[in-house]
């Protein structure tokens, strides 16, 4: 049947440094000549799977052999559609990052280097088979109805307030649904929603999370078992919806890719019936570049007419193809219009078109959707019911199926404004919000000898490039017209020449290239880890140690990296101590330096030294360090030389430099004096310090980040130490910080559990070394302004020392040319690293956005999460640079200026009425939540290195973990019932609604769970039902519930389990795994618990209503 | 006496106009992408106090000299400097800091800087040929 090329084999091999050439010899035709295997894209998984078995055999006989083998036993059943996508030579193919890198971890190095290719094989074959029969199983039967957007599904049941014809959404929510399966379950559950042509029924599939490898046959049961379901109430919908919306673009995007591959791939018997549709959407996309524009096939009549009516000379513009979601016939039926600002409640062109299109009233309700104007006064219920939904950019359903996901592309509006004026005049802040190396659960990697670029802007090819025939395209971004290369002519996927336009470049909106020497300046370096741990009384005292010890003894063969992995210790108090581990000692030596004025290196060739050869050593090292320093009388911490140190040992070769730190650095460089003064905690006046006292830390950092390494910093102490000076060392190396406020290890447990629960993930997280990141945009748009972790090397350079997953950047931007003779523009941001295994990468994602010219329409299409998001990084700025005051009152008036300005374009409203778009409709709340958030508050006692920490999480935190630091998730949780749920894996999941913040939904009677990202607060209320505590926390009653309680126990009962479930998949939503903290009435914590619910009043600050009146005073000023 | 003055006046301020050309073409280097803002800001940073006392020294000995109008016309460019000088905030590496001169458009604003005060200079630079030609020729 279908073979397997040996070009996976090497695709799944990227960790491999010096396998390329294998990759390369895939383009070649000798390899075309040999069957590809289905599975390109998210199918990839489970082909890739095999290839662990193969890659050990190097004959291709063998390989289909025990390809044969393989899918007879792992897939018996599902193989049914023989179409499945074509594996390509190409050598794209999916990897879950963060699992492929557990498993490299856990792959024993052998260090020679022939071993490799198998190694990595193995390791990544194995990850793949788990994630590969999931997705498999979920999909099989979907792709070969997929194949088109306009499959309109029947019945979907989902009625929710965004999208108000039920009938209207359900045509896209096929599409949209799964991508969420596919994509792992980032979010841990999908829903979808198929009308099947060949099962002929309606089916449910529920999916699980990305963290859950296990269980991979569960879901090939629930394919078939869950059909028939629907959806029993909104909340799941709305979840859904949320999902949906979140994937939507990137993943769906990827789908189109797929199945147009799929489709084009023709071996396929089951996808012969889509293969028209599909071909006529190639040719739309096709055409939608080129210059001359050809009427969509789908839409003819009413197109024609509506463009030429309105606005003939823009009839190539991407809007118009509807908002969100509408039947074919209809789509069309929103062409740009110009404002109309009479009437904001409906969009300005739908009703010059129902005049004239009679029975459309279906546009009528589907446009206006997010320019709904929503009195906020009156409406209090604003909330949704499941998480708010990224805004969908509004393009045709090509691209959109094509854009970038929005987890890890953001821009805060989505329709961009033609001109600065216009933006100026919106009052809204353009930027983007980027997640560049989050972790994916399926990236198409691409091995070539050539990677295409424009040559005059050097931006990658990408899914909206033009070809303008087979041999050119037209760059996106500066409109260069480009030679398409002769390898670039010929496509692996159809294995056919001439069809450049179909390559995974050009279908996949996130890829990542194996980028070849051209792309290094020095050979790739290993990783390189170097631990700096502080050692003086104080840690001691905290006990620190044991847990760093004891977590990295774990994951010692986790840690990302290959052969040449080398790592090193160094401790200080008031010396600094450095340790040989060289490979033949008998035990590890300690070496004091006590010259701390003039540091040096000992021994530079034996301290940092390989991992597998000194393997003894270091474990040694790792068990005796705990107790080495326990009747330590020295409170002096010389961190500053402990730091240049570590410096001086990194810089040949570069890396990641964790430095531990408990108290105030005392002596030598960089010794720093208490700037707080206690009294001022709460006051409401002036926050002084937020910035760096000495430049030494900046200094340093930028050393560290022109050698190529990364200083994280976790600072655990139970005073002062100035975060605001130490932050700088891991702020412009591209490091991370972590801050344990009072943490001691038996004193404060639930700090002790965060502790240890974030070394694991940041041992074992995916890590790219000597990184750069570059963002580029359409000729016209310019950035300004960078946000997050990072050295800015040049205009546009972003210098990453380190990249980890877990960091997030952010970017404001201007219009500096008007873009009315475009109407899309596009942002690429490009990731150049070096994967653990010593590998260049880069990583590319591109965005298409609409261009708007109307007020409206770029309310319309604000992105009010991306928007508070990047404002919040604004008034850090502003903090640091001006005043908190300042900062403050900023943000105040970044609502009311947006808001009175969207008032102002809407004449007939209300003038007494505070009104907001729908789009903007939660602003207000999202504003006061950050005016309540530790990091701007006033008038309530806050420590300022918690306050700096609050800030240095905004600036570094991606988009999904900042919304819920400054607007947490509330849920009662003593009820749930099996309603509403959603299946991940075999479990259910109950999806309780989202409350508001308020205490006025509190009831003594209830259990509430408050999701604040990094820590879950399980509040009991003094009556709660007594069947609650004893099923859920396992206590008899209220009262025998002790204070700190940090775990639920396993008790078989429904009402347990349920609440565990729900917990559980929340928490495998996000990377790094929250603390739970029982919250009781008495308890100290209660008031941490208390100063998140932001709706209500306290006595510094307003509440949601006062803000709100407070907000219509403004601006009827 | 006036016209050694002058003479030390238009020598300071051809000292100035290079310096302010300077601080253009590596600035305009940067824009450029010819170094890094690392390199950049150092060699810039370097320059700053000979500036501000260089034009000091000016400043002052127009007030000694009692030229008022040039004492006058130098003084806000001298007290801008200082200014500037002593405002940079603790952590910064100077009033050209690597980190933030990408932000915030602030390496468009040091070009606007040094653009103005190289007019500035330039315009100094006749004034002060012309007192000087005229000390020497009333000499």
């Amino acid at each position: 049947m279908v073979n397997i090329s040996r070009g996976i084999n090497y695709s799944v091999l990227p960790q491999l440094p010096f396998n390329l050439s294998g990759t390369v010899l895939c383009l070649c035709p000798m390899q075309s000549q040999m069957q590809f295997s289905a599975g390109y894209g998210s199918h990839l998984p489970n082909y890739s799977a095999p290839s662990g078995h193969y890659s050990q055999v190097p004959h291709k006989a063998a390989a289909s052999h025990l390809d044969n083998q393989y899918r007879a036993s792992y897939y018996p059943n599902y193989y049914s559609a023989p179409a499945q996508n074509v594996m390509t030579s190409v050598g794209s193919n999916v990897l879950n990052a963060q699992e492929s890198q557990q498993l490299y971890n856990s792959t024993p190095h052998t260090g020679g280097s022939s071993d490799r290719p198998v190694q990595g094989a193995i390791s990544s074959a194995s990850y793949l088979h788990m994630s590969a029969q999931q997705s498999y199983s979920a999909f099989d039967n979907h792709y070969s109805t997929s194949v088109s957007s306009s499959v309109a599904s029947q019945g979907f049941p989902l009625n929710s307030d965004h999208y108000a014809m039920p009938m209207v959404s359900g045509a896209m929510y096929p599409n949209v649904s799964y991508p969420a399966v596919a994509a792992g379950g980032v979010y841990g559950q999908t829903f979808t929603s198929q009308n099947l042509p060949a099962v002929g029924q309606l089916k449910e599939t529920n999916a699980f999370s990305s963290q859950s490898t296990s269980v991979p046959h569960s879901l090939q049961q629930h394919v078939p078992v869950g059909h028939n379901k629907t959806l029993p109430t909104v909340s799941s919908a709305q979840s859904v919806q949320d999902k949906l919306s979140r994937n939507l673009t990137g993943s769906v995007a990827k789908y189109g890719g797929y199945v147009n591959n799929q489709a084009s791939s023709a071996p396929a018997p089951l996808s012969s019936s889509s293969d028209d549709e599909e071909e006529d959407e190639e040719d739309e996309e096709a055409g939608w570049f080129s210059p001359c524009f050809h009427p969509l096939k789908l839409f003819l009549p009413l197109r024609q007419s509506i463009t030429l009516t309105h606005q003939p000379s823009k009839a190539s513009k991407p809007f118009g193809y509807g908002y969100p979601a509408l039947q074919p016939g209809y789509q069309n039926a929103t062409p740009p219009t110009p404002v109309q600002p009479s009437n904001p409640g409906h969009h300005p062109g739908v009703n010059q078109l129902s005049s004239s299109l009679g029975g459309l009233n279906l546009q009528h309700s589907q446009q206006p959707e997010s320019l709904r104007p929503v009195n906020l006064t009156h409406d209090r219920n604003i909330l949704p019911v499941s998480s708010v939904p990224a805004p969908v950019p509004n393009l045709n359903s090509d691209l959109r199926k094509l854009n970038c996901s929005p987890d890890s592309f953001r821009c805060t509006l989505t329709n961009i404004p033609q001109t600065q004026a216009l933006l100026n005049k919106a009052k809204l802040p353009l930027g983007l919000l980027l997640h560049p190396f989050r972790d994916l659960t399926q990236l198409p990697v691409i091995t070539s000898s050539t990677i295409v670029r424009c040559r005059s802007c050097r931006t990658y090819i990408n899914p909206f490039v033009s070809f303008i025939d087979q041999r050119r395209w037209k760059c996106n971004l500066c409109y260069r017209v480009n030679d398409v290369p002769e390898e670039f002519m010929y496509n692996p996927l159809t294995r056919s020449y001439g069809e450049p336009h179909k390559r995974p470049e050009v279908q996949n909106s996130t890829v990542e290239f194996i980028a070849s020497s051209d792309y290094m300046l020095r050979p790739p370096q290993p990783a390189v880890y170097l631990f700096v741990l502080d050692v003086s009384h104080n840690a001691v005292e905290a006990g620190y140690l044991t847990i760093v010890c004891q977590s990295l003894l774990e994951n010692l063969d986790k840690l990302p990296g290959d052969s040449r992995t080398r790592i090193g210790f160094i401790t200080f108090d008031s010396t600094v101590q450095f340790y040989n581990l060289q490979e033949g000692l008998s035990q590890p030596q300690m070496l004091i330096v006590s010259d701390i004025d003039d540091i040096f290196l000992p021994t530079p060739d034996s301290l940092l030294v390989n991992l597998h050869e000194s393997k003894e050593l270091i474990k040694d090292l790792l068990n005796a360090l705990p107790n080495m320093f326990t009747n330590t009388r020295e409170t002096h911490s010389a961190l500053g030389p402990a730091l240049q140190a570590a410096f001086k040992l990194m810089s040949p070769t570069g890396g990641r430099i964790s430095v531990f730190q408990t108290q105030l650095p005392s002596l030598g460089a960089g010794l720093l004096h208490s700037r707080e003064d206690p009294n001022q905690r709460s006051s409401t006046k002036v926050v002084q310090h937020l910035g760096p006292a000495t430049d030494f830390y900046k200094k340093l950092a930028l050393d560290c980040s022109g050698q190529q390494t990364a200083v994280d910093l976790f600072l655990l102490s139970s005073q002062y130490s100035d975060l605001a000076s130490l932050a700088c060392m891991s702020k412009y190396s591209a490091g991370c910080i972590y801050y344990y406020p009072s943490f001691h290890r038996s004193h404060n447990p639930a700090q002790a559990e965060k502790l240890q629960k974030d070394l694991k993930r940041y041992l074992t997280r995916k890590i790219g070394f000597e990184a750069v990141m570059r963002i580029r945009c359409t000729k016209g748009l310019s950035i300004h302004t960078f946000h997050g972790n990072f050295f800015v090397r040049s205009t546009d350079l972003l210098s990453l020392a380190n990249v980890n997953p877990d960091a997030g950047f952010a970017v404001q931007m201007s219009i500096e040319e008007s873009l009315t003779d475009t109407s899309l523009v596009c942002f690429q941001t490009a990731l150049l690293y070096t994967s653990s295994k010593g590998e260049r990468r880069i990583r590319v994602h591109t965005l298409c956005l609409p261009v708007v010219s109307s007020l409206s329409d770029v309310y319309a299409g604000a992105d009010v999460q991306a928007v508070v998001c990047l404002l919040a990084n604004m008034a850090v700025d502003r903090s640091v640079s001006s005043s908190l005051a300042d900062a403050r009152d900023a943000l105040v008036n970044a609502v009311v200026d947006s808001l009175a300005a969207y008032m102002s374009t809407a004449s007939n409203l209300q003038q007494s009425m505070l009104i907001a778009p729908n789009s903007l409709k939660l602003f207000p709340l999202y504003i006061l939540a950050l005016l309540k958030q530790k990091a701007f508050r006033t008038g309530t006692s806050t420590r300022l290195d918690d306050r700096v920490y609050a800030m240095c999480q905004m600036k570094s935190q991606p988009l999904v973990h900042l919304m819920k630091m400054i607007h947490p998730n509330l849920y009662r949780i003593d009820k749930l019932t099996d309603e509403s749920t959603i299946h991940v894996n075999d479990r259910v999941v109950p999806q309780p609604p989202l409350q508001k913040l308020t205490a006025e939904k509190l009831t003594r009677e209830g259990a509430f769970l408050m999701d604040c990202g990094s820590i879950f607060y399980l509040w009991i209320g003094k009556n709660c039902d007594n069947n609650f505590i004893k099923d859920v926390l396992g206590y008899p009653n209220y009262a025998s519930v002790p204070q700190k309680m940090t775990q639920l126990p396993e008790v078989d009962a429904p009402s347990s389990e349920r609440t565990r479930s729900f917990i559980s998949w929340l928490r495998d939503s996000r990377p790094l795994s929250p603390v739970l903290q029982v919250i009781k009435d008495e308890n100290p914590a209660k008031t941490d618990f208390f100063q998140h619910l932001i709706e209500d009043r306290t006595e510094a600050a307003f509440s949601y209503y006062e803000f709100l009146l407070n907000i219509q005073q403004q601006i009827c000023k | 006496m006036e016209s050694v003055v002058f003479i030390f006046s238009l020598i300071d301020c051809c000292a100035l106009i290079f310096l302010s050309v300077y601080f253009i073409i590596t600035l305009s280097d940067l824009e450029c992408d010819y170094i890094n803002a690392r390199s950049c800001c150092s060699k810039l940073n370097k320059w700053v106090v000979p500036e501000v006392i260089g034009h000091a020294v000016v400043t002052v000995l127009m007030l000694i000299s009692l030229h008022w109008f040039i004492f006058l016309l130098n003084l806000p460019v001298a007290t801008w400097n200082i200014y500037r000088y002593i405002m940079v905030p603790s952590g910064n590496m100077g009033v050209f800091d690597p980190t933030e001169i990408h932000n915030r458009g602030q390496l468009k604003s040091h070009m606007k800087e040094a653009m103005i005060k190289l007019g500035f200079h330039l315009l100094c630079f006749f004034m002060y040929l012309y007192s000087m030609i005229l000390a020497l020729i009333n000499d």
